[in-house]
């Protein structure tokens, strides 16, 4: 098969790779010049290129930091630099946004939609990856775009959430309540937990075993009435949630109404003051009031 | 013409021989110096390079006005505001077809013209034959016809060699920077882009188009010439497709000129043809071939040959037209004693007319009818529904408005489809009972909305078919769109 001598092709008088192929053999014929040509060239740009740009990393010495290469570029400052001209050509628009009222955003339809699309992509890239596309909310994080709010669901209220959080503890000035967590913390036995299901589930508007129901109002009058009122239509200044509808955060079935209040949820959400710039905050809060729940 | 050679398994040729020198399958490029010609075709493309260098060069300079802030350049590919204009067309990304429709006419249009009368496109339209030719005329300016070309090629070096050589490269590389500088006008505002180009605040992509069609024009026009014909241009190939022995091509006529044979002045014409073998068809050939060996790949049919050949039919008074347009079927209609027959009115030809005449009323029928608004509704895909505190069931929208006329429109928007529902737009809060919202939008340009239909889901089922209808404020003009309105599983 293999043939370590000289083997000339005696049609073209080109030598031969030496292998046999059921007779047919392969010219070993050279690069064409022009190929050839490129190749080195390749090389010597590969050269120049490495001298004037960011090239070799981690040489010894020098840590986890590459050559800068001659010219100085890096592509994280042109990244830098070109956010940097994006907030000047929208600084005008953004200060405006900032200090703007609801109704100075609703009449001028070309701050609004500057708003909205600044909002939206905004939305995206943080808020989404909890409350969802839209808004649309999952257990244990608020849906968006309807008319039932925890805290506030005006403008300024949207805002202020959004600069401080809620429970974040890093920031004194954030929503804040603690609810009990009655079982863990045996404050009601488990008997008295499960009366109060019964009772949550009536007001509610659902069926409940009424003899539980009628055990459970003095704990409800005694334990609940301070956060969620007498009624249990709830309180927003304390963020303290209505339990007589049908939205539940974290679930309306027994068994999570339970869990609620034997370990209470106090679900947190990050403060974005000091992550998100002022204009990008105050769009936020404009594309959440525009998703349809947005309170005057 | 390359010789063939036929070789036979085992290294011989036909003879049975082994050959001394095995044939090489590379094919070394011969110079060509095309000799200057002169006549009605010379002329002709004179007129034809003119015309087409000066549509190319100038045409972005041609001021269109289209109204405030649009812009007015009459040919534009506008990629920033994502349009396309050519004086009275305004094509939007979304009429994208309509470029389908002027490629599909181009192509049409060059296999009707190949089929009646060849390689015309290849021989004087051509951008490869029209830049060809002008640096052949800048190489003869400085180098001479083809002799004193020849003579400078094969003299050793000299003052004289050097600055006619130089001076003809720098004249090249000029043509070839103003014609990669023309390029990008097409693409931007031909003034601006223009001025800011040397200032260096031009992008990236204009300096890098420049310099790709100012080394393609150098190397192609300049030092590939006929190699880029013969070697890289699908062309010539697909013109054995699209011509055939009924097709007027640039003919020698072999009834008339064999057999060939030099003449002397005073002897008979009787017994021989006319053609007296003087070379001049083959030394003006820009793609160096010899016509007289019939129709062939390498031919872009420039009717050079023509002008020469003519010349010297009239210089030994024999009538002109020993080359000529002509058809395989006449000449060898003529070699038999017959009378030649020409039918341009054959299956093929009548077939593309028809085709061409079919496309451009249907693109003109689309062109006249098509929308200068349009109007969509797209349904939120997240959340898909909303439940209100009150039990009341919302879906959201996005309205789209695209106003492609130079006036501000302003529409009156209204849903309908569902009992008891109301709607609103954020911005615009909710419409009166029954009533109507006001949209206004500016001229040419692309306005979303956000429009939310709120019903009860009482006796609704998990999806309605909502209506949205724009209605406009001035002219009354009504379009509508359906939605689907979902209520989930309730």
């Amino acid at each position: 098969m293999t043939d370590h001598k000289r083997d000339i092709d005696e049609v073209s008088g080109v030598e031969t790779t030496g292998h046999s192929w059921d007779g047919i053999k392969e010219l070993n014929n050279p690069l064409p010049r022009w190929w050839l040509y490129i190749f080195y060239g390749t090389i010597v740009w590969a050269i120049g290129y490495m001298i004037v740009m960011p090239a070799i990393p981690a040489l010894p010495g020098m840590g986890m930091n590459n050559t800068l290469g001659i010219s100085g570029h890096s592509d994280r400052a042109a990244v830098a630099e070109k956010v940097q001209e994006l907030h000047t050509e929208r600084a005008a628009a953004a200060s405006r946004l900032v200090t703007a009222s609801l109704s100075e955003i609703e009449n001028d339809m070309s701050l609004q939609q500057f708003a909205l699309a600044m909002g939206e992509s905004a939305f995206g890239d943080n808020c989404a990856t909890c409350h969802g596309a839209g808004g649309r909310g999952a257990k244990g994080y608020p849906m968006l775009a309807d008319d039932i709010w925890l805290w506030d669901g005006t403008l300024d209220g949207i805002e202020y959430t959004l600069r401080h959080g809620i429970r974040h503890t890093e920031d004194p000035d954030t929503r804040r309540n603690t609810m009990p967590a009655y079982g863990r913390d045996g404050i009601l036995t488990p008997r008295e937990i499960d009366d109060l299901v019964q009772y949550v589930l009536n007001i509610s508007g659902r069926e409940a075993d009424q003899a539980a129901v009628n055990r459970a109002a003095p704990i409800f009058a005694t334990q609940c009435v301070t956060c969620h009122g007498a009624d249990g239509k709830g309180n927003r200044e304390l963020g303290a949630p209505n339990l007589t509808d049908h939205e539940w955060l974290f679930g309306g079935e027994p068994r999570d109404i339970r869990q609620t209040i034997y370990s209470a949820r106090n679900a947190h959400m990050p403060a974005w003051q000091g992550r998100l710039d002022d204009p990008t905050i105050k769009a936020l809060a404009v594309y959440v009031h525009s998703l349809g729940g947005g309170e005057k | 013409m390359t010789k063939v050679t036929l070789i036979q398994a085992g290294g011989r040729d036909a003879s049975g021989q082994k050959p001394e020198h095995p044939p090489s399958l590379y094919e070394k490029r011969n110079q060509i110096y095309p000799k200057l010609a002169h006549g009605k075709f010379r002329t002709f493309k004179w007129i034809v390079m003119a015309v087409t260098l000066g549509i190319y060069y100038l045409i972005p300079w041609i001021r269109w006005p289209r109204g405030a802030g649009i812009p007015d350049q009459a040919v534009l590919a506008d990629f920033k505001g994502e349009k396309f204009y050519f004086f009275f067309l305004e094509i939007w990304p979304q009429e994208i077809y309509f470029l389908g429709g002027l490629i599909i006419l181009a192509a049409l249009g060059l296999f009707l013209v190949t089929s009646l009368f060849g390689r015309v496109w290849c021989g004087y339209t051509c951008p490869q034959t029209v830049w060809t030719d002008l640096y052949i005329w800048v190489e003869r300016a400085f180098e001479g016809d083809r002799a004193a070309r020849m003579r400078l090629d094969h003299g050793p070096m000299s003052f004289n060699k050097a600055w006619r050589k130089a001076g003809k490269h720098i004249v090249w590389l000029l043509i070839a920077f103003l014609t990669g500088g023309a390029f990008i006008l097409y693409w931007h505002d031909a003034p601006t882009i223009a001025r800011t180009f040397f200032t260096g605040e031009a992008p990236l992509t204009a300096y890098f188009f420049a310099g790709v069609l100012t080394f393609t024009t150098y190397a192609l026009a300049g030092t590939m010439r006929e190699q880029v014909c013969t070697y890289l241009c699908p062309w010539p190939r697909i013109q054995g497709a699209l011509t055939d022995e009924h097709a007027l091509n640039v003919t020698y006529r072999y009834d008339r000129g064999e057999p060939r044979a030099p003449h002397r002045k005073g002897e008979s014409w009787e017994g021989r043809g006319d053609c007296i073998d003087c070379k001049q068809c083959i030394q003006v050939c820009p793609m160096g071939i010899d016509i007289r060996d019939g129709a062939q790949l390498e031919c872009i049919h420039c009717a050079l040959c023509i002008d020469a050949c003519d010349d010297m039919m009239k210089k030994v008074d024999r009538p002109t037209g020993l080359i000529a347009y002509d058809t395989d079927v006449a000449v060898a209609a003529r070699a038999c004693g017959e009378k030649p027959r020409y039918s341009l009115l054959r299956t093929r030809t009548v077939l593309y007319a028809i085709l061409i005449a079919a496309i451009s009323i249907l693109m003109l029928w689309g062109y006249t009818s098509k929308s200068t608004y349009e109007f969509n509704v797209l349904k939120d895909r997240s959340p898909p529904f909303i439940r209100l505190s009150d039990g009341r069931i919302r879906n959201g929208y996005t309205l789209k408005l695209v106003n492609k006329s130079t006036d501000a429109r302003a529409v009156d928007v209204s849903v309908e489809g569902l009992p008891e529902m109301d709607f609103e737009i954020i911005g615009l809060g909710f419409a009166p009972d029954g009533g109507t919202l006001q949209l206004s939008t500016p001229p040419h340009g692309v306005d979303r909305f956000r429009l939310l239909v709120t019903a009860s889901p009482q006796g609704l089922p998990a999806r309605t078919t909502l209506t949205v209808q724009i209605k406009d404020v001035v002219t009354g003009e009504i379009a509508v769109a359906d939605a689907p309105f979902t209520t989930g599983d309730q």
